[in-house]
């Protein structure tokens, strides 16, 4: 997200899952959309049926491929050299967009220089992928009129992950691919409320809103409002507090909903970290990996015990509705939270309710019920202001959505960017950090699959997943395989320079030779036990996307 | 060397003639001739060539041998009597008289009006020079030189000809509706998927390129560039002859880019049925061209507006085709002068049943059924008395001894509850049983359903099911009422031509012979002695000389009797196999 | 747009629309029974004939395009006598178990009979009997049940390109089957069952949970997993979750995938926890414990570790699977009460 708000002043889906259908040109890029977003998927197949035209770049042969006019099978964490030579041939076959670059964008002199180099030749011989094909893609993409791109974190796990995105944002406006229908930039949220917890200021440097913390004008009207000074120094980033943990300047963590310990790269660092910890409160409806180190675990609701809203992918907030009680005491994150502030003399609705006007009932400083925590939001999101639950009770609504009439804005920057012009930014290929050598031979690219979700806390309690999805893998190619001496379906073990773990091989066709593919859902065989915890420069993600590791048969 | 001199040996190598050993014949005489002392004796006056079928494939295998202008056409050839025709008529000049055909065969072919089959028996359809001998492709040639795709249609449409498939859509009109859709691709499509051993494959393999030369003037009238044949597996030396056919045209040129020299492109390409039934109705042949299960879907769109991928497509049935080259040479009047007022030209029809000469034969439209089956057909054998003939195929219905003088066409045969269809006519006498004959349709029909609507699905089986009931004497007051609501229901709501037609043989035999039911149900009798449960066997006393022999060869044992002594039949242990019928010398075991 | 009447009422609809569009406009009931909105024109089920004057046979409404001054007319003695016919046929070939069906009360087949009143059948005859032998945990097939609308191919085909499933054999034999008859092998996302008119595709996930009983509660809500955010509708029998599906006329159009239709069993999961869990002893066991006393411990530490060390030596995670309302009050928590920036969630993972 740091990428995109870079280049275009906010981060998110630049258009809607609708628009898919109609589009001409679809750009798959490190996105398994089949697996990970089965309903975009949908549109996706039926936008192909239309005869729109779908380039998948992946280098797994995802079931996306057989919808694809063109497959570009790139080397994992080639994606610069593959999309900057698309863009070098865009620009000598003349195929961009000159008066939206004029009129809209900065920098594109430095950054066409940049392209110079980046021949369909060197594309080939860094990304793997012949150059016919990246020709192909190149005029397929840039002759369209419309053509989107979407990607996910196959294109932002990697320590060069914000390049990865910057040089997405670059073909989109030298195409002038943005601010139309079934266009854009769309990087495709992996959870349900993850583009909501990106709004809602849960990232060390912004507030609610995208609202600088650094911004003292931000921080008087939040301090206004929450009646407490905000501190202007921005805070520590997820994988930067693992950090912190191991050399004791991070003293006492709370965990809302996450498993940190199954989800962070190279995990016996990410356990050794949190027993560092003084103190540590994880608070989650199944005692999960993480709960487990925890000194203080609280019982919360699931999604379907309680009342809220919820972001998806395309900015769209919608209604969560409470069908059930939770089961003995547990209670919903809000209630927690509100209790917790009370007892450390906090009063989280008194202020706002002046403000806003808008009627509380007394409830010891907590918030009564959803949608004064709501209302609140909105009231300091000018993108949200518009919004209250009557007008999403429908169908939601998708931000920017300034006052009660609007209603919503499917695709952003129809009317510019937020910050004036969108920027150019020249970038160079780099390599990934850790690649195969003589003791580990292979690259390890990992990822999800359609039945099991995230660390599996909640699939893996189905019986019916668990029947068919039940047990890890690797997924090896026939040609490794067979080096290593290894059949379909036998136990292997898979390490790395951080750990190892036994799980079944895969063999098949749909990893290229030199790649290892393991899903992260299973706790008995965590493919982050493996995986390289360097991080991206700029947004702080890890490159989970590529490491070095060997694979032997289970002895 | 002079006309008079030359020899032409056609041995007949259609399907029948095969079967029955035309491959072999035709080599015999080949070895023949290359024999050194026939070859000194004939020089090279002589060729041989295999033909196809003339339509009377009872008789192969078929011979005629020609010197100068007289043909004579010998039956029942073997390659072991070819050294006797050899020397005998072709070296000695005396034909054999104890091999010819007989008067009737040229009563059966002379009584028929050929033109789409004129040259099939006569030229050798694996040849392509053959056909252009008797001025095959010229037409098409002359058609693309001079005429517009437009005049084309209007031509055709001034000729009268009418859809050869069954429904006798006028095929002009089909063509200029396809021809005004604006699109940038046409197809055009043979429907060779015919069950009946009919027109298809006698033209297939008896002169393949007429329908090419057919399709290619089609393909010009719309504008279509790329046509597909859709024939069924189960013709396989059709397919072979047509894949051949195919093959030489495109060598001469008649195919493939700028046909012909003139600057229209058009190719064919075979598509193999699997043989359902259903894929004869123009959607679900599309389906199956497309590598989908053949299943119709609903009209409209017509193929016409969006048919073979979306595209307008032109769906004409094999002998549509092959009427085309005639219609162009001879022209629209010329065409029109033949036939009735509604129904212009010929029509194939394949003439079977209980009929002395059955085959395949081609007689003007309006040719009385009597015509048909008393002149062309030789009568009934046996001297059996004529009931009804069923045409139409499966789906058709029957025709009656009061409607024997009815002229055939479509719209008469519609008139009397029946269909032109597939133009195939089964001769039914006084033995056969009129119940049995509609269950034996149905049960074709309710099998052949492709399952997409459940008027033809369920209701078919059920009609299957209630017929079957009467003949096994479970027939029940209001049976006949149910058969013919029920029929009219699927007649009405299904989805395509054929549950819309299934029910036909239940209506019209109910129709015509309300009677046998009302026998079969009120009174538990099969009047033409066929449901056998509802027959009683017994053995007359003054016949029976008690041989014993039935009584031995009954599977229950429910025949007893003393040797020399009249045998009785226990009617309650009868199983009613007919087995006693079958084999009593002395025709004293009686059916009632 | 086509000017039309309908049932002498006169009507006007955007060209391409089929008359049975046109109908439903005017809100006049057609049955259907292989109609879906979502799918391509079938006209299969027959249900939905209706007559045009100058057409010789009835056409099926929803395969039918309107065109300019049509006259419809959409019920008559006529086409009744059809639609009956039609429904005794698929009844006489089904097993009339409504009783201990999964789909009783939310069956289409079942609604038609009511309305059609069809106590007594003029048919009766050979049935299908195929035996159910497919072992997969999610979606039970009973084909003798099905009465081939085709839907279930369709949308497998249409939306989803998986193509699991076709019609196979002919005549009354006609299945919906898989290749090869082997046991369901496919991505499990449940299109097929949601789209089902009768009993003949119901899940194994929720056979038996309730569907039928009178105090299920519907509620809409959303998704929780991936970022699409689709629309569910959760069914729920006090406080269990005993199906979900999602409206057709939602975002999604009612698809979804084999987690969010089926994997809602987390939430009935004997290993929620139910109660606050502290660690009293260092290495100690986690122990049960009340709200109170949680929330003061926190509290306390929390407090404890600002006097100590400051309020950046505190950090908060939050999640991409809570709720906005949750989410803001808990960065608000961070930075106002605690008072740092160190607040963040798994985005980047």
């Amino acid at each position: 997200m740091a990428g995109l708000s870079t280049v275009f002043g906010s981060g998110a889906m630049s258009n809607s899952i609708e628009e898919i259908e109609d589009a001409q040109t679809l750009f798959v890029i490190g996105s398994n959309t089949t697996e990970a977003h089965p309903d975009i998927a949908i549109r996706m197949k039926k936008a192909a049926k239309n005869g729109a035209k779908l380039i998948v770049a992946d280098p797994r042969k995802i079931p996306l491929v057989q919808y694809a006019d063109l497959w570009l099978r790139l080397r994992p964490g080639t994606d610069i050299a593959l999309l900057n030579s698309m863009m070098h041939v865009i620009l000598e076959e003349n195929l961009h967009d000159p008066s939206f670059i004029e009129e809209r964008t900065n920098g594109f002199d430095d950054f066409s220089r940049g392209l110079k180099e980046f021949t369909p030749e060197l594309g080939e011989k860094i990304s793997g992928v012949p150059k016919d094909d990246i020709i192909r893609a190149a005029r397929m993409f840039a002759s369209s009129e419309r053509a989107g791109i979407y990607y996910t974190l196959g294109i932002t796990q990697h320590t060069h992950g914000t390049n990865n995105v910057f040089s997405i944002a670059n073909l989109a406006l030298l195409t002038g691919n943005l601010g139309k229908e079934s266009a854009g930039v769309n990087p495709l949220r992996g959870q349900n409320n993850v583009q909501g917890a990106c709004d809602m200021g849960c990232t060390p440097d912004v507030l609610p809103g995208y609202q600088k913390v650094t911004d003292q004008k931000v921080r008087e009207k939040f301090e206004e409002m929450w009646g407490r000074p905000i501190p202007d120094k921005v805070g520590l980033t997820s994988t930067d507090m693992i950090g912190a943990m191991i050399d004791g300047r991070l003293k006492g963590l709370y965990v809302m909903g996450e498993n940190s310990v199954l989800s962070h790269a190279h995990m016996s660092h990410t356990i050794q970290a949190l027993e560092n910890l003084d103190f540590l409160v994880v608070q989650d409806i199944f005692l999960t990996e993480t709960a487990k180190l925890a000194d203080v675990v609280l019982p919360a609701a699931s999604f379907a015990e309680k009342n809220g809203t919820f972001t998806n992918t395309e900015r769209r907030v919608q209604r969560v509705r409470k069908a059930i009680q939770s089961p003995g005491e547990a209670l919903d994150d809000l209630t927690i939270i509100g209790m917790l502030s009370s007892r450390m003399g906090y009063d989280h609705v008194r202020k706002i309710v002046q403000a806003t006007g808008f009627q509380a009932l007394s409830s010891g400083g907590r918030y009564a019920y959803p949608e004064q925590a709501f209302r609140e939001v909105c009231f300091l999101s000018p993108a949200m202001a518009g919004m209250t639950y009557l007008r999403l009770a429908e169908k939601g609504l998708q931000w920017p959505c300034p006052d009660q009439d609007h209603p919503g804005t499917p695709f952003l920057f129809k009317d510019g960017f937020p910050k004036g012009r969108a920027d150019f930014t020249r970038v160079s290929y780099e390599p990934s950090r850790e690649l195969p050598d003589s003791e580990y031979p292979l690259v390890l690219t990992t990822g999800r699959n359609l039945y099991q979700y995230h660390t599996g806390t909640m699939t893996r309690k189905s019986k019916a997943i668990e029947a068919v999805a039940g047990q890890a893998y690797v997924e090896i190619s026939s040609t490794d395989a067979e080096h290593v001496g290894i059949g379909n379906s036998e136990m292997v073990t898979v390490s790395s320079r951080r750990g190892a773990v036994s799980l079944q091989a895969r063999v098949g066709n749909i990893v290229p030779p030199g790649v290892l593919y393991m899903p992260f859902h299973y706790a008995e065989a965590p493919a982050n036990a493996l995986t390289n915890s360097v991080l991206d420069p700029i947004c702080r993600i890890p490159e989970l996307k590529v490491c070095a590791v060997k694979i032997e048969k289970s002895g | 060397m002079t006309v008079e001199n030359k020899i032409a040996v056609h041995v007949c190598n259609g399907t029948g003639g095969m079967v029955a050993g035309g491959g072999e014949v035709l080599q015999a005489f080949k070895d023949a001739f290359a024999e050194s002392g026939v070859k000194a004796e004939i020089g090279d006056r002589c060729s041989v060539n295999g033909v196809g079928c003339r339509g009377l494939c009872a008789r192969e295998v078929l011979v005629d041998i020609t010197v100068g202008d007289e043909v004579t056409t010998y039956q029942y050839i073997q390659p072991d009597m070819v050294s006797r025709l050899v020397e005998e008529h072709i070296i000695g000049g005396t034909p054999v008289e104890e091999f010819m055909v007989g008067k009737d065969y040229h009563e059966f072919l002379s009584r028929q009006k050929k033109i789409v089959l004129a040259d099939c028996g006569r030229i050798d359809p694996e040849e392509i020079d053959a056909y252009l001998d008797v001025g095959g492709y010229s037409v098409v040639e002359k058609t693309l030189k001079t005429m517009s795709p437009d005049e084309v249609i209007q031509l055709v449409k001034k000729s009268g000809l009418r859809g050869r498939g069954g429904a006798g859509f006028p095929t002009g009109v089909k063509w200029e509706l396809c021809a005004k859709n604006k699109a940038d691709q046409r197809y055009i499509i043979c429907n060779s998927d015919e069950g009946d051993p009919g027109a298809v494959p006698t033209l297939i393999e008896g002169n393949p390129h007429s329908v090419i030369e057919g399709m290619t003037i089609g393909a010009y009238a719309i504008g279509a560039d790329m046509g597909f044949v859709y024939i069924r597996t189960e013709y396989p030396l059709a397919v072979e002859r047509l894949k051949k056919a195919i093959d030489h045209a495109r060598e001469r040129g008649f195919l493939g880019q700028s046909i012909h020299g003139s600057t229209f492109d058009f190719d064919i390409r075979i598509k193999l049925g699997a043989g359902a039934f259903v894929c004869g109705e123009e959607t679900a042949l599309i389906s199956s061209i497309v590598g989908e299960r053949g299943m119709p879907r609903a009209k409209p769109p017509f193929p016409a507006d969006e048919g073979l991928w979306g595209k307008p497509t032109i769906i004409n049935n094999t002998e549509t085709f092959a009427n085309l080259p005639h219609i162009l040479r001879n022209g629209p009047e010329w065409y029109s002068s033949i036939g009735t007022e509604t129904s212009k030209g010929t029509k194939i029809i394949a003439l079977t049943g209980k009929v002395r000469n059955a085959g395949l034969i081609e007689v003007p439209m309006g040719t009385t059924i009597r015509e048909i089956v008393f002149d062309i057909g030789g009568g009934i054998p046996d001297g059996k008395l004529f009931k009804a003939v069923q045409t139409g195929g499966p789906c058709g219905g029957c025709v009656p001894q009061e409607h024997l003088d009815l002229p055939v066409d479509y719209e008469n045969l519609a008139r009397v509850g029946s269909m032109m269809g597939s133009g195939s006519m089964v001769v039914l006498d006084e033995t056969d049983c009129m119940v049995n004959m509609a269950a034996f349709f149905l049960a074709f029909n309710q099998a052949e359903s492709c399952g997409k609507c459940p008027p033809c699905r369920i209701g078919t089986k059920r009609l299957f099911e209630i017929l079957t009931g009467i003949m096994e004497g479970r027939g029940r007051k209001g049976d006949i009422e149910l058969l013919l609501d029920l029929s009219a229901d699927i007649m009405d709501s299904s989805l395509c031509g054929l549950g819309m037609v299934a029910p036909n043989p239940v209506v019209s035999t109910i129709r015509y012979f309300r009677h046998e039911y009302e026998a079969h149900i009120r009174h538990k009798r099969c009047p033409a002695k066929v449901c056998r449960s509802l027959l009683t066997y017994f053995i007359r006393a003054d016949l029976c000389r008690g041989c014993g022999v039935c009584a031995k060869g009954c599977p229950v044992g429910a025949i007893t009797g003393i040797k020399k002594e009249p045998h009785r039949i226990d009617t309650s242990a009868c199983v009613k196999c007919g087995a006693c019928y079958d084999t009593c010398k002395f025709n004293a075991v009686l059916k009632e | 747009m086509i000017n039309l009447t309908i049932d002498e009422r006169k009507v006007s609809v955007k060209e391409g629309a089929m008359i049975l569009d046109a109908a439903r406009e005017l809100e006049i009931f057609i049955p259907t029974l292989c109609y879906d909105p979502r799918l391509k024109p079938y006209g299969g089920c027959r249900l939905c004939l209706v007559e045009i004057e100058g057409m010789s046979r009835p056409v099926s409404s929803c395969t039918t395009p309107v065109a300019e001054r049509m006259v419809v007319t959409t019920h008559n003695d006529h086409l009744y006598r059809l639609r009956r016919t039609i429904l005794e046929l698929l009844l006489s070939d089904h097993p009339n178990d409504c009783m201990v069906c999964e789909r009783a009360g939310d069956c289409t087949l079942q609604d038609l009979a009511y309305f059609y009143g069809l106590r007594d059948n003029r048919f009766r005859g050979e049935m299908r009997k195929f035996e159910e032998h497919d072992a997969n945990p999610f979606i039970q097939r009973d084909m003798n049940k099905c009465v081939l609308c085709g839907k279930c191919v369709r949308v497998c085909d249409e939306v989803m390109g998986v193509n699991a499933i076709d019609f196979a054999y002919r005549g009354l034999s006609t299945r919906i089957s898989t290749p090869y008859e082997k046991d369901l092998d496919c991505e499990f996302c449940g299109q097929c069952m949601s789209v089902c008119p009768t009993g003949a595709l119901t899940s194994k996930v929720w056979a038996g949970e309730g569907r039928r009983r009178m105090d299920v509660k519907y509620t809409d809500t959303i998704c929780p997993y991936c970022g699409c955010g689709c629309n569910i509708t959760l069914h729920s029998v006090r406080d269990r979750i005993v199906k979900v599906n999602s409206r057709a006329d939602n975002g999604n159009k009612g698809w979804l995938c084999v987690k969010g239709r089926f994997g809602y069993e987390f939430v009935n999961s004997p290993d929620r926890l139910t109660t606050p869990l502290i660690r009293r002893e260092k290495n100690g066991d986690l122990e049960p414990a009340t709200w109170n006393e949680a929330i003061s411990l926190i509290a306390g530490r929390f407090e404890d570790i600002r006097y100590k060390h400051g309020p950046d030596a505190l950090a908060g995670l939050a999640s991409g699977r809570v709720t906005n309302e949750e989410n803001y009050a808990f960065q608000k928590f961070f930075r106002a009460v605690i008072g740092t920036n160190n607040i963040d969630h798994c985005a980047r993972l």
